[in-house]
């Protein structure tokens, strides 16, 4: 059950992610599918973090014209790192959460963006402005997102209150 | 179970994945090197581990020989330290042995080259008297030796002979406070005489205020008085100062290091003038 909600998250992901690009091109930095395997990692521990970033990771690549497996490996690697800071430390805060999603995205781009030029596949030069970008873009839209989601069940329980019982 | 196993350890299906995607990007791109990417992640990461190993094992073998393993070393470093002391010894033998060999070599080249009747002796004893800048020498009457012969050295002058017994003669060496020699400034032909002041050295006396010495000038023995032979070398000038009256006050730094002499040879030769004083050879 949670395997399949994770793989819905991911793919509503993915699906938001090719259609939001398509009328708001400046959301293109914007990775939504690398804030679910953070958010799903630091929800519920590594494990699902490795199992979320590899399926989120094949889905892109085999969706992308690059290597497959790249994609995949880097969120792998980023879904294992969130999983286990999640475990380890007490991520609840807005600020702790945003300095994970920009260091998930930088570690995410470390490894993507190296492995294509270790292989000599693709040149990134001078990347640290757009990597800055989408680290904070991540960050931002993952915070809130992560806040939405924590409200959302409570103010559904709360509208449920509040509706006049019916006999 | 093994999913069970899996889930319970994210380092495992870490790795699991990682090698899952490492075979997938390998089965699609060669690397720079022309080799599929697998085997040359593969081969790295072994040889990564390799080096580990080799490391670990490395130190541990350091830590063993450098530091478990020094049951013997006592032992080892006595003996060792006592074949060095040895060496030691022995080095400063053959050193000594080399350094006697080359003063009889410059002694044997200045009797040679001196055409003077000489005679090669030892210094056995230095002089009783710190006050008297003597010492003793293992010939004598015996050797055709008798008062003031000459005494020389290829550095220089020595002195002279004061007292000659059978088997040993007392030589007065120039320094002594008593000691004088004829002498010349070399480059400029100035005369004077040589006289020693102990420890200080030389000082050479009577060399009128106008004639040419400088530091560095080369003195030597003039011959004049009727001791030592001509052209031999007292020293170099040390500092020429104009002293009282008309004369110089000229320094000599002797050319003989009177501290360090082993082997002297005595002129047995008198210098012109003094051939009466020649002693008669023994029968």
């Amino acid at each position: 059950m949670k395997l399949a909600l994770n793989l819905m998250a991911i793919a509503a992901a993915l699906a938001l992610q090719t259609t939001l690009t398509s009328f708001v091109p400046e959301t293109a930095a914007i990775d939504l599918v690398l804030i679910v395997v953070v958010y799903l990692a630091l929800s519920f521990g590594p494990t699902t973090g490795i199992v979320a970033g590899t399926a989120a990771g094949l889905i892109q690549d085999s969706l992308s014209s690059g290597i497959m497996g790249i994609g995949a490996l880097a969120k792998t690697l980023v879904g294992f790192a969130a999983g286990r800071i999640g475990t380890q430390f007490i991520v609840t805060a807005p600020l702790p959460r945003f300095v994970v999603f920009v260091g998930a995205t930088v570690l995410h781009a470390v490894v993507f963006m190296g492995l294509y030029e270790l292989l000599g596949l693709r040149e990134f030069p001078d990347p640290y402005a757009a990597v800055a970008g989408q680290a904070v873009g991540n960050a931002v839209v993952g915070v809130v997102g992560f806040q939405l989601l924590e409200w959302f069940p409570g103010f559904l329980a709360r509208r449920r209150l509040r509706r006049p019982m019916r006999r | 179970m093994a999913l069970a196993e899996f889930t319970q350890r994210p380092g495992l299906l870490l790795g699991a994945a990682i090698v899952l995607h490492v075979a997938l990007i390998s089965a699609q791109v060669n690397s720079v090197s022309g080799l599929p990417v697998l085997q040359v992640v593969t081969f790295g990461s072994f040889a990564e581990l390799q080096r580990m190993v080799t490391g670990a094992m490395t130190g541990a073998q350091d830590l063993w020989t450098g530091y478990i393993d020094l049951r013997h070393v006592g032992a080892e470093n006595a003996a060792l330290k006592q074949e060095l002391q040895a060496l030691q010894i022995r080095l400063q033998e053959e050193r000594a042995m080399a350094q006697r060999t080359q003063d009889l070599r410059q002694l044997l080249e200045l009797r040679q080259r001196a055409e003077l009747e000489t005679t090669a002796a030892e210094i056995i004893a230095a002089g009783a008297s710190p006050e008297f800048r003597t010492v003793t020498i293992d010939k004598g009457s015996t050797d055709r030796l008798a008062t003031d012969m000459a005494v020389i050295s290829p550095a220089g002058v020595v002195g002279r002979v004061i007292l000659s017994s059978p088997r040993a003669s007392k030589v007065q060496l120039l320094v002594d406070r008593n000691a004088a020699a004829g002498a010349i400034v070399e480059r400029s032909r100035a005369q004077g005489v040589v006289v020693g002041l102990g420890a200080d050295g030389l000082r050479m006396d009577y060399v009128p205020g106008t004639a040419d010495v400088k530091p560095g000038d080369l003195v030597v023995t003039s011959g004049i008085d009727g001791i030592y032979p001509k052209g031999f070398v007292i020293g170099t000038v040390d500092t020429v100062e104009r002293g009282f009256g008309t004369y110089h006050e000229i320094r000599v730094r002797p050319a003989v290091e009177f501290s360090r002499l082993e082997e002297v040879l005595v002129v047995l030769t008198p210098p012109p003038g003094r051939e009466s004083t020649e002693v008669k050879e023994q029968p």
